[in-house]
């Protein structure tokens, strides 16, 4: 039962990350109808997000180390320190949280150049194309980052008060073996706030009743006087901002190098396709159910009867959905199903 | 296109394409790429992007999968300098073979459905192959170190032969070593024989079978034709392209490694047939090339090497530049790669062959408006 409610837990907030980010996917996809390869590189620019924040916060000058008496010894003490003390402490302290303010009008930003500048080009061309012009843009986004950043994982430390772990076995009185990290619980909430977040805009504002009906029939809205082209502009933002944001938290619990994007993307399509392609709550579903099956396939009696099975258990799901039930779980009749 | 395709064009260029081949060392001396690894390189990936081509180009599907073949072939290539012989020959027939046999399995699968979802499953399945090779099944892959060869390999085969020699023995094709030039033309005759059958196939009713697939496979199913098993067929026959290729690369150099099989390498293979041009012969070749090439001149440069270059150039403007074109080149290649690869298909969607064409058509029309100018007056009067 211990072991059972902990890969529970453990899978829940990687599935948190796949079904933030395969949110972000299948909105592009549901709107602009564009197959976005570059979505895990915006993943992973959130994340550097959180890096650079980190850095700008810590530029340090040398002091002179007074502990040290024999001889002429320098620190580097960040110069937030020297100026505020403390305060300055705890702001670099939590530097993780700060870049989730900082990274949502970046990600945006960036968001509605990409969409701009790139993908509205790409309407009308074909699922294929699409795929390799933004797979092309992945490789460039990464390369950038990886010649500022270099090529080694970056720690960014998760806020010393939620370093430690949560004795969450007590709380539910499985005992005490049953600890989870603090930051983990924390992604898990946060995943929970985004994607309700996301899911309310569309269901309970103006903006979001008319990208709804949008997607439903984009020439009728058109015809009504809408411009729809700006709002799904808006919208390929917004799925910027949330994959961003899914990167700027999930840097404490993986240290961000240059290629996390892309580790995180081909999964991510295999969660959008489970859910269903342009499917929302398919999206999220999928997330959590594959990051759970992940972590289940992972425990060591699961992996004495079938060894290897946690490394392919993600493919192997989706392979057999894709046979069986080719638009997804909670995928709309038609959409895609050929 | 204004020229007609007949059989004689078409031996033409074949007879074409093959003296190129063979004489690659001659005219690829002025551009310093005239050595055998790097153009035995030219003719690995020049095979396996022509056989991925006759999936991409002429069939219409996008496979992300593609180096899993490449990487079956390579293992079992290995296996077989390993268990029977260092020839080359059972080598590449065997890798071949089990290449086949393994896309036949996958392209049956992967098959059943079309356009993104055939992508995700061939990407699916070669990153299962890929996790797969790394962990569960290092008794065949060797995982992280790759399979190598061992001086206590039984080489059943050699054995009935020879004496086993003191070091681990080269491979070979019936006594010549495999290695510099003799390795080069073995890669070359294949590539040759390579690019024939993909000519051949391209001209046959099954390509024209396979063109109209791509076109239009509803109609095809409307017209009560079930596409499947030429889409498999096509498949399958790329699958052993790559199996081929991944085959040669163990034969240059006899270790497996199964980072061969990740999806960036299956990218790879679909940046070179791009660049080159889909759907056409000698595109995939071309891209090929190119790729290969500029990776090796790209990544060789330095630092030191491009400040000399720029050292004409006054001192505070020589730093700045080669700050910025050492972005480019280097370990900075693959963002150049990926520059022109997002250029390529923004701008030019059938790849150099197509920038070719548009030139040609460009002059030529200029050509054609000066002898109808020439004749118009005559014609008026």
């Amino acid at each position: 039962m211990d072991t059972f409610a902990l890969q529970l837990l453990n899978g829940l907030d990687k599935g948190g990350a796949y079904a933030l980010i395969a949110l972000g996917l299948t909105l592009i996809f549901g709107t602009l109808g564009v197959v976005n390869f570059a979505h895990g590189a915006l993943f992973m620019l959130g994340a550097f997000c959180a890096v650079t924040v980190q850095k700008i916060l810590t530029i340090s000058v040398k002091v002179k180390d007074e502990s040290i008496t024999f001889f002429e010894a320098y620190k580097e003490v960040p110069y937030l320190e020297t100026w505020f003390g403390e305060t300055g402490a705890a702001i670099i302290d939590y530097s993780v949280p700060i870049s989730i303010l900082v990274a949502i009008p970046i990600m945006l930003l960036i968001g509605l150049v990409m969409e701009r500048g790139l993908i509205q080009r790409f309407y009308k061309r074909t699922h294929a194309e699409q795929i390799l012009v933004t797979f092309g843009l992945a490789i460039v986004l990464q390369e950038l980052v990886k010649a500022n950043f270099g090529a080694n994982p970056i720690p960014t430390p998760a806020p010393e008060a939620v370093a430690g772990s949560a004795n969450i076995g007590e709380w539910l009185g499985l005992g005490s073996t049953v600890v989870y990290p603090w930051w983990r619980l924390i992604y898990l909430a946060f995943a929970g706030v985004v994607i309700a977040a996301v899911f309310s805009f569309l269901q309970f504002t103006t903006f979001g009743m008319v990208v709804r009906a949008g997607m439903q029939d984009r020439e009728t809205v058109g015809l009504l006087g809408i411009d729809i082209q700006r709002r799904f502009s808006i919208v390929f933002g917004l799925a910027a901002v949330v994959a961003g944001l899914a990167g700027v938290m999930y840097t404490p619990i993986l240290p961000p190098d240059y290629h996390m994007g892309m580790d995180f993307l081909v999964l991510s399509f295999v969660v959008v396709v489970v859910g269903g392609m342009g499917s929302l709550g398919g999206a999220v579903a999928a997330g959590f159910l594959l990051g759970i099956l992940q972590s289940f396939a992972s425990m060591n009696e699961v992996k004495s009867i079938l060894p290897g099975i946690d490394q392919i258990i993600i493919y192997l799901v989706a392979v057999v959905i894709l046979l069986v039930r080719p638009r997804g779980l909670l995928g709309r009749k038609g959409v895609m199903e050929s | 296109m204004t020229n007609k395709i007949t059989l004689r064009s078409d031996n033409m260029m074949m007879g074409l394409f093959a003296l190129a081949i063979l004489t690659m060392p001659i005219w690829l001396m002025p551009i310093g790429a005239s050595y055998p690894d790097l153009m035995q390189k030219f003719a690995i990936f020049g095979i396996f992007a022509i056989g991925f081509n006759i999936l991409f180009g002429l069939t219409g599907y996008l496979s992300f999968g593609h180096a899993a073949f490449l990487g079956v072939g390579s293992y079992t290539a290995v296996w077989s300098f390993k268990l029977l012989s260092m020839n080359v020959v059972p080598a590449v027939i065997f890798a071949v073979i089990v290449a086949g046999a393994f896309s036949f399995l996958i392209g049956f699968i992967s098959l059943r459905r079309s356009g993104i979802y055939f992508s995700i499953l061939t990407l699916a399945f070669a990153q299962m192959s890929y996790n797969l090779a790394y962990s569960v099944l290092t008794p065949i892959t060797n995982g992280e170190t790759g399979l190598q060869l061992a001086k206590s390999d039984p080489r059943v085969i050699d054995g009935l032969f020879v004496e086993a020699g003191a070091g681990i023995p080269s491979t070979n094709f019936f006594g010549i070593p495999m290695s510099g030039y003799s390795g080069f033309y073995f890669c070359a005759v294949l590539l040759i024989i390579g690019f024939y059958i993909s000519l051949r196939i391209t001209r046959s009713p099954f390509g024209m079978m396979l063109k109209a697939i791509k076109s239009n496979q509803n109609r095809m199913s409307y017209t009560g034709l079930n596409t499947r098993p030429y889409a498999l067929t096509a498949f399958v026959i790329s699958g052993m392209y790559a199996g081929l290729a991944g085959s040669l690369l163990a034969v240059t150099d006899p270790l497996a490694g199964a980072e061969r099989m990740q999806w960036t390498a299956s990218g790879e293979v679909v940046l070179m047939t791009i660049l080159g041009g889909v759907g056409t012969l000698l595109g995939p070749m071309l891209g090929a090339v190119i790729i290969k090439y500029f990776e090796n001149i790209f990544s060789a440069f330095n630092e030191t090497l491009l400040n000399n270059i720029f050292s004409f150039l006054p001192e505070g403007l020589q730093e700045v530049v080669v700050s910025v074109v050492g972005l480019f080149v280097g370990e900075g290649w693959h963002l150049t790669l990926g520059i022109l690869f997002m250029i390529i298909v923004i701008y030019l969607p059938g790849g150099l062959v197509e920038g070719a064409q548009r030139i040609r058509d460009f002059v030529g029309r200029k050509r054609q408006k000066k002898t109808s100018e020439a004749h118009q007056p005559q014609i008026a009067e």
